[in-house]
């Protein structure tokens, strides 16, 4: 391995985007009384220091919960903890019990940059490397390239460094993708141990639940349910319990805690969707104000629904059929799934699909530079409201210029290239003249791009009509959700045609 | 889509570098800037709202524009764009403003001229010619030598984040420097002639390009030993170089000769006026001889040889004080420096004269000349270092020698342009960006000439090791001791002496290999 060393460069370059990007503002700068997501995080490390254990997540006149209560599962709340110990070693005013509320200076906004910085350090950014060095036949040019596109995505950087999001969205998918790495390199409980602290870490990462569980229950049906199998469902199960009564031991010696934490993550009378996301619900509310007409336990059930009806296919495939290229596949699909149908949707949850479309960036680049790109896009009203516009366009275009010119992006559109050959094939059985789907995704991508910038200048110079001031945000949620709708679509085809493909190359052979 | 596929394709990884690099310089726009903003506005006020003939006499700010007119002219035509964005920053008496539009005009200003850059980057890569080409892209001397340019630490934090306009002034040096290269002679010296009228520091390495022109441009022949054939001597060469010469100062200077200001506008360009070292000892020839002077002073007070009351106060509680009084070696005068920098000048010209080795030999007698002053002149600037990096960059990736005092130079050349950055946000910029670059330079230049002897001896590795060390004590270490207080000069009199014992002894190994590595010529053909 003669290039390590441009690994390490690859390292430093995505280390100084990041940094660069966090001397920009952060959410809620300067915006009393409520602030932003920033000072959330701030409030957490107070309250984790200053209050025992027992008084996290209840109210009290100590910690009122309606001002950036603590909603996010026990590892996060320990992080907070060891992140306030660091604050008080530096500067007790910081993290002081009720004084400290909106605490702003630039000492302090360069203490918390420096925490996400460092967690990005320890967990997400050596998982990537492991990732893309174990990568399967790909030559060593093209795990260094693999690992700076990765390392460059836009999203992950300005939700985490620029808008700072009251969770550190880094540690979260860091360890979601230790798992994946375990798992798919055969180091289950490894893997599921690791995927259970993402999940303990937050809640969302449930996104991608259902992909492990489906993989892991296939893979012991392959090595037969009666013999080894079961010892593997057995160890698993172990694994799994136990790593969660570890991260929730404080809590569960008593029912109340336990029911108290469950509440705070899962908040159910929310509301469909808040604020504007890039998903199914919002943009249909758009002509029928579903949030007004049906009761909530009604969307709540719908919204169930639909989400289980659209994930179900990919893994029931995935059970029968355990590969960890069907598994990322699956990944994919499912968070989408969930992202577009499920209740009380964040647009930064975009983030927790984008996650398994890096992993499948080498496979087709296309299409994933395509969904990074119009992910990073869907999150344009939120950045833009924190003065993010300059970094967004910046890494945005960075983005695309190291996909573009390593992967050579746009010379694989063919439909081998787009993993569309069994697909088509299988319709040019009924539709011989079927051959112009390269042609026609091609067309849409570059009327996705013009769409993109169109609506990026429009939002930024225009200002919105009186009567609706939110006009543009709700055009780029819309848009976005239609490209998301189509990359489901996508990815679903992908999904259901990949074995015969795989069992068509082994007859080729 | 076509189009798409043309502007990213594989083989376009030149404009991949330099849009790369270009979108890190966005990036860097926040990030702090140092009174040379202030300065570079000043002068966009004063150029827009004041006439020519009040330029070099306006004084409401301390920072008066000392450029060449050729500067001030092109301040001029920013101004004019800038009219459109924010007008207050063009007004005289606006001290210290800095508006949003302000800065993004400014920093977008440097930007945008870096294209000039960019484009000398790319003429250089195509002029100098390589023996053994690897296949792979990144073993490439052409890739290598674009990325030592373009992404070059010194200029992205003295460019883009201490904030001066270096991109396209190195950009027309660069460019003249491959016209050389090309044989375009009079189109370079024409550069030349434009870029000292820009920036007058480039004077140091005027002689460089006097001589060769002068002795392989207009002597059109050499006789078979390599000596000068005098007969060869062609006056249209010399009467075209120095029209050239000559239009272009007068085009410069020619209205404040009429307006009959050029008295004050030297002085302006060459404040004398100003100490031997600036505030931060750049780390040269001079950095040494102070601290020796103190080490001096130091063990005399000790061992009582010294008279304490005699001492100058000043010298021994601070290092930053801008007149340095010597205390026990005699002091320097600005005519020593003067002298000295002829002196050390001296044998590289004489070397191009009567050994000429073509662009490569003009190259490294520039490179000299460079040095050579940054060793020994007057109120030398440690930005100055970059003068010699830049063209060092074009030897590097010819011959593994040259690419070992590359190494030297750049490195400890870049690490001492680190007090320029000293707030908090910018220290991991700094660092990962002079990572970055070191790295890749040491690598990639290792990997270029794999087939050759180690390119760093033992020692000199462990030179440039311990600038780690040095580091962290100066900036992680020290401000937490109780030395912080007492002597808050140490950490900057460490690392000036430190770099400055690097690049002395870059430069005396260059000056040895120039003088040694006489080239084979055609004496031994029968």
């Amino acid at each position: 391995m003669e290039k390590w060393y441009l690994m390490t460069i690859v390292v430093l370059i995505g280390l100084t985007v990041r940094w660069t990007v966090s001397l920009n503002s952060y959410s809620g700068a300067g915006k009393p009384p409520m602030f932003g997501d920033y000072e959330a995080q701030r409030h957490w490390q107070e309250i984790t220091f200053n209050l025992p254990v027992k008084q996290w997540y209840f109210n009290s006149s100590d910690n009122d919960l309606q001002y950036w209560g603590l909603d996010y599962p026990p590892l996060t709340a320990y992080h907070s903890l060891l992140c306030s110990y660091a604050a008080e070693f530096i500067n007790p005013d910081w993290i002081a019990l009720h004084t400290s509320r909106g605490y702003e200076s630039q000492a302090h906004k360069l203490f918390m940059r420096a925490t996400v910085f460092i967690a990005d350090l320890l967990i997400y950014i050596p998982a990537v490397i492991l990732y893309c060095c174990c990568l399967k036949e790909t030559s060593t040019k093209g795990k260094i390239a693999n690992a700076l596109c990765i390392l460059l995505y836009p999203g992950l950087i300005l939700i985490d460094y620029g808008h700072f999001q009251n969770i550190y969205n880094s540690v979260s998918l860091g360890f979601a993708l230790w798992g994946v790495l375990g798992v798919s390199y055969d180091w289950d409980l490894l893997g599921s141990l690791a995927f259970c602290l993402a999940i303990n870490y937050k809640q969302m990462e449930l996104y991608h639940s259902l992909p492990f569980f489906c993989f892991l229950l296939g893979k012991c049906f392959k090595k037969g349910i009666k013999g080894k199998g079961f010892l593997l469902l057995i160890k698993l199960a172990c694994t799994v319990v136990a790593s969660f009564i570890l991260c929730w031991l404080p809590f569960l010696a008593e029912r109340e805690q336990t029911l108290q934490v469950l509440r705070r993550l899962f908040p159910v009378d929310r509301g469909l969707f808040e604020d504007k996301v890039a998903n199914i619900w919002c943009s249909v509310n758009v002509f029928v104000k579903i949030k007004d007409i049906l009761p909530r336990h009604i969307q709540l059930i719908i919204s169930f629904c639909f989400t289980f009806l659209s994930l179900l296919p990919a893994c029931i495939k995935l059970i029968l059929q355990p590969s960890p290229k069907g598994f990322k596949f699956t990944l994919v699909t499912c968070a989408l799934s969930f992202f577009l149908f499920s209740f009380q949707v964040h647009e930064k949850s975009i983030l927790l699909v984008s996650l398994p479309v890096c992993l499948v960036l080498n496979e087709i680049p296309f299409i994933s530079t395509w969904f990074l790109l119009v992910s990073t896009f869907s999150m344009l009203p939120l950045l833009l409201k924190d003065e993010l516009l300059m970094p967004s366009l910046v890494t945005m275009m960075a983005f695309f210029i190291a996909s573009a010119t390593s992967f050579s992006t746009f010379e694989k559109i063919s439909e081998e290239e787009l993993q569309l050959k069994s697909f088509s094939i299988s319709v040019r059985k009924y539709l011989p003249c079927f051959t112009f789907l390269p042609r026609i995704i091609q067309n849409l991508f570059l009327t996705s791009v013009i769409a993109m910038v169109l609506l990026t200048l429009m939002t930024v110079t225009l200002d919105p009509p009186q009567k609706l001031p939110d006009l543009f945000s709700l055009l780029v949620c819309f848009v976005s959700c239609m490209h998301f709708l189509f990359f489901w679509v996508y990815f679903n085809i992908i999904i259901m045609w990949n074995s015969r493909n795989a069992r068509n190359q082994k007859k080729l052979n | 889509m076509a189009a798409l596929r043309m502007a990213t394709g594989s083989d376009n990884w030149f404009s991949a570098l330099a849009l790369g690099v270009t979108l890190l310089k966005c990036l860097l726009i926040p990030t702090y800037h140092s009174t040379d903003f202030e300065v570079h506005r000043n002068w966009l006020a004063i150029t827009h709202s004041l006439p020519v003939s009040q330029w070099y006499y306006e004084a409401t700010s301390e920072w008066t524009l000392d450029y060449p007119p050729f500067f001030a002219w092109f301040e001029y035509v920013l101004s004019h764009v800038a009219k459109y964005l924010d007008r207050e920053m063009l007004n005289v008496h606006n001290l210290n403003y800095s508006s949003s539009r302000t800065l993004l005009f400014q920093r977008f200003s440097v930007i945008f001229t870096d294209a000039l850059f960019v484009y000398a980057v790319h003429e250089c890569c195509k002029c100098i010619e390589w023996k053994r080409a690897s296949k792979e892209l990144t073993e490439k001397p052409k890739f290598i030598l674009s990325v030592l340019l373009l992404w070059n630490f010194g200029l992205l934090i003295v460019d883009h984040i201490h904030f001066q306009y270096n991109g396209f002034l190195f950009g027309l040096m660069l460019l003249s420097i491959a016209r050389l290269f090309q044989k375009r002679h009079l189109e370079g010296a024409f550069l030349f002639a434009v870029l000292l009228h820009f920036k007058h520091i480039y004077l140091y390495v005027a002689p460089a390009y006097g001589i060769y022109l002068l002795r392989s441009y207009c002597f059109t022949a050499n006789k078979p030993d390599g000596s000068i054939r005098w007969s060869s001597f062609s006056f249209v060469r010399v009467i075209s170089l120095g029209l050239i010469v000559i239009l272009v100062s007068a085009l410069s200077l020619g209205p404040f000769l009429a307006l009959n200001q050029l008295p004050q506008v030297f002085s302006r360009l060459f404040p004398f006026k100003r100490g031997l070292c600036h505030a931060y000892w750049a780390p040269n020839f001079w950095a040494l001889y102070n601290a020796l002077d103190k080490m001096l002073s130091i063990t005399g007070l000790h061992l009582k040889l010294l008279d304490p009351n005699k001492i100058p106060k000043a010298s021994m509680t601070s290092g930053l004080v801008q007149q340095f009084q010597h205390t026990v070696l005699p002091s320097v005068t600005p005519l020593a420096t003067l002298i000295c920098t002829l002196i050390a000048i001296l044998p590289s010209i004489f070397c191009l004269w009567f050994k000429p080795q073509g662009p490569r030999g003009f190259l490294r007698c520039l490179i000299l000349c460079a040095l050579s002053s940054f060793m020994f002149g007057w109120h030398v600037h440690e930005k100055a270092i970059l003068l010699a990096i830049l063209p060092m960059s074009l030897l590097s990736v010819g011959k593994a020698g040259d690419a070992s005092i590359f190494l030297i130079l750049t490195t400890t050349g870049h690490y001492s342009l680190f007090p320029l950055l000293f707030t908090a946000p910018e220290l991991p910029i700094k660092i990962l960006l002079m990572l970055l670059f070191t790295i890749y330079s040491m690598t990639a230049l290792k990997t270029l000439f794999r087939k050759e002897k180690p390119l760093l001896n033992r020692m000199e590795k462990f030179y440039l090791l311990g600038l780690g060390p040095l580091e962290i004590c100066c900036e992680f270490i020290f401000p937490f001791s109780s030395w912080k207080m007492k002597y808050p000069f140490v950490p900057l009199l460490l690392t000036s002496v430190y770099c400055a014992v690097g690049i002395t002894y870059a430069w005396f190994k260059l000056y040895v290999s120039v003088l040694t590595d006489l080239p084979v010529f055609k004496t031994k053909k029968p």
